[in-house]
């Protein structure tokens, strides 16, 4: 049952322009800031042969790029979340589902399965252009490998984070906006960590960015991927317990 | 026979507005339930909670033999709604949307074309099945939205004023249909349009300001409970009384010739070819014997129209006013 509502969620974003004009401004982007990155690489190239364990290609030009990725990923994340609960609330669809034989739980998590399985389309996507360096030199493959499940991991958090918004408003904009808001102070707030010394270890304990940063350096620390599971699962539960109130007080 | 729907003392209090006080609702297989009452009554509400849409405050709902809020999946598992809006998706075809309508009712791989194309051709939708939903017209997607409802064959029909922006041609089909459907299963339909209940219904239910007022089958609606007598003799009250079944007498006008009177009693209608006889042997001069019905006009506007013709009679005088103004103004 969550399959089929997620199946239906994937269909309707590839049957509306929006999902392929996603595709083709971040491919747009990405191929933009990928050639900037190896040019660079190619500048710097002669000096790092004379220092001893220089980084290389991974270090210099896909973990850049997979960084940079995050800063699409949070801006495109509110545009495809806005719609999963606000606009079926709107449009009466959501009727459809909740006299259905399905529980709130296979809702919600259907949706964000259907939501999630978009943006690993994406960060897939993203992922083909550096490893098209594998014809032409030697990769890190498991830097890239936890790159890649940081990369996972974000999206996981940040379609959690936006379903719960569109779960609360009637308005896929309001969901958008709210969303993109909380969006950039979880990601930003490790600056305040940094600038104060007391609340530290807060501030960055609750940062997207502080636990995302290290898998780009391949290391997978467990901890890390705990505050990810915990995140998406905490605003999972929030979005079920809200369809769930809605549907009594309404 | 157990009820296909038993719902008993609904209510629903939205934060200051107790939208449905004490209904109760039942349903027996075969039979099609004309939810009546006018805008705002609660009949949304009502529908909704026996949908599993909406929770109710309080109240408890048993569908098909498993209560709703124990076995909620089971229980949905046998009703198809039809919500005041369509619940469709735009961007699907016909063939999409259904099946995915149906899975969602857990209907198995195997039995889905099937069901798909008997809920298709139900509709009248043949042709139509790879057509995209927005691009149909308004009628059409109310045919969709009753496909859907009915897709995966449930026990229990819940449309919410089904026939709402349909051309009458639409309008007469979207009845068969749902007379059709009155046969094999039980159907809960809102409106506020008195003809289709007349027309499609065999109980009806009066919601009035969240509350039930009126629970009768068509059946008994239709009999007679009151015969204008018209008789050439004035003869007194008291003998006309005696008549089979009568039970009370009021003589209406009174001339020379023509003696009005106005027999009631709730066994009427089987009484009146007696009467008739008895009026003849005892040589009363009957000129008129006429079974007076009891149109579902009268009763649903005697029970709703009471506290709301202040409100009205308010808006008339203003509506008087405005037109003063302007007239004033225009001179």
């Amino acid at each position: 049952m969550i399959f089929q509502i997620a199946l239906r969620e994937l269909r309707s974003l590839f049957l509306s322009p929006l999902a392929w004009i996603i595709l083709g401004v971040i491919q747009g982007i990405m191929a933009w800031k990928f050639l900037g990155f190896i040019d660079y690489f190619f500048e710097i190239q002669a000096d790092l042969i004379k220092i001893k364990d220089a980084p290389g290609v991974t270090d210099l030009v896909i973990a850049p790029l997979f960084d940079f990725s995050k800063i699409l990923l949070l801006i495109i994340c509110p545009l495809i979340t806005m719609r999963l609960l606000s606009e079926e609330r709107q449009s009466g669809s959501l009727k459809l589902l909740l006299s259905s034989p399905v529980s709130m739980t296979e809702i919600i998590l259907g949706k964000y399965l259907g939501a999630c399985s978009f943006f690993i389309i994406v960060i897939l996507i993203i992922a083909i252009m550096p490893l098209s360096l594998l014809t032409s030199t030697d990769l890190d493959l498991g830097k890239i490998a936890a790159g890649m499940l940081g990369q996972l991991l974000t999206i996981a958090a940040f379609v959690s984070l936006g379903l719960y918004m569109s779960s609360l408003s009637d308005q896929p904009v309001n969901a958008a906006v709210g969303t993109f808001g909380l969006l950039i102070l979880f990601f930003i707030i490790n600056i305040a960590g940094n600038a104060t010394t007391e609340g530290n270890n807060f501030f960055n304990y609750i940062s997207i960015t502080h636990h995302s940063i290290q898998m780009l350096r391949g290391i997978v620390n467990t901890a890390d991927i705990a505050y990810f599971i915990l995140f998406s699962l905490g605003f999972l539960l929030l979005s079920i317990r809200q369809l769930d109130s809605q549907r009594i007080q309404s | 026979m157990s009820a296909l729907i038993q719902a008993s003392h609904l209510h629903k209090i939205y934060r200051d507005n107790h939208a449905v006080n004490d209904v109760s609702i039942e349903l027996h297989q075969g039979e099609i339930l004309g939810l009546l009452g006018p805008n705002g009554a609660g009949k949304s509400s009502c529908l909704q909670m026996l949908c599993g849409v909406l929770a109710p405050s309080e109240g408890e709902i048993i569908i098909n033999g498993s209560d709703l809020l124990d076995y909620p999946n089971k229980a949905k598992q046998s009703i198809g709604y039809l919500p005041d809006k369509p619940p469709l998706y735009p961007e699907l075809t016909i063939d999409e949307y259904l099946n995915y309508a149906a899975r969602l009712r857990r209907v198995k791989s195997s039995e889905l074309s099937n069901l798909r194309q008997r809920a298709i051709e139900c509709c009248g939708l043949e042709g139509y099945n790879t057509r995209l939903i927005g691009n149909l017209s308004k009628g059409y997607q109310q045919r969709v939205g009753i496909a859907q409802a009915i897709i995966h064959q449930p026990e229990i029909i819940v449309l919410d004023e089904p026939t709402v922006g349909l051309d009458p041609i639409q309008m007469i089909e979207i009845r068969k249909l749902i007379l059709e459907l009155g046969e094999q299963h039980g159907i809960i339909l809102s409106t506020h349009i008195l003809p289709e209940v007349q027309a499609v219904c065999n109980r009806v239910q009066i919601i009035h300001r969240g509350k039930s007022v009126f629970n009768k089958k068509m059946i008994e609606l239709k009999k007679t409970r009151q015969v204008r007598l018209k008789l050439q003799q004035n003869i007194d009250i008291a003998s006309i009384n005696n008549l089979p079944s009568v039970e009370s007498v009021t003589q209406t006008a009174k001339q020379a010739t023509d003696n009005y009177y106005l027999l009631s009693g709730n066994n009427l209608h089987a009484s009146l070819a007696d009467i008739s006889t008895q009026c003849v042997t005892n040589n009363w001069g009957l000129l008129e014997l006429s079974p007076l019905e009891n149109t579902l006009e009268q009763i649903f506007i005697s029970l709703t129209a009471g506290d709301d013709k202040h409100a009205d009679g308010n808006c008339n005088n203003e509506d008087h006013s405005d037109e003063k103004h302007n007239s004033e103004q225009a001179a």
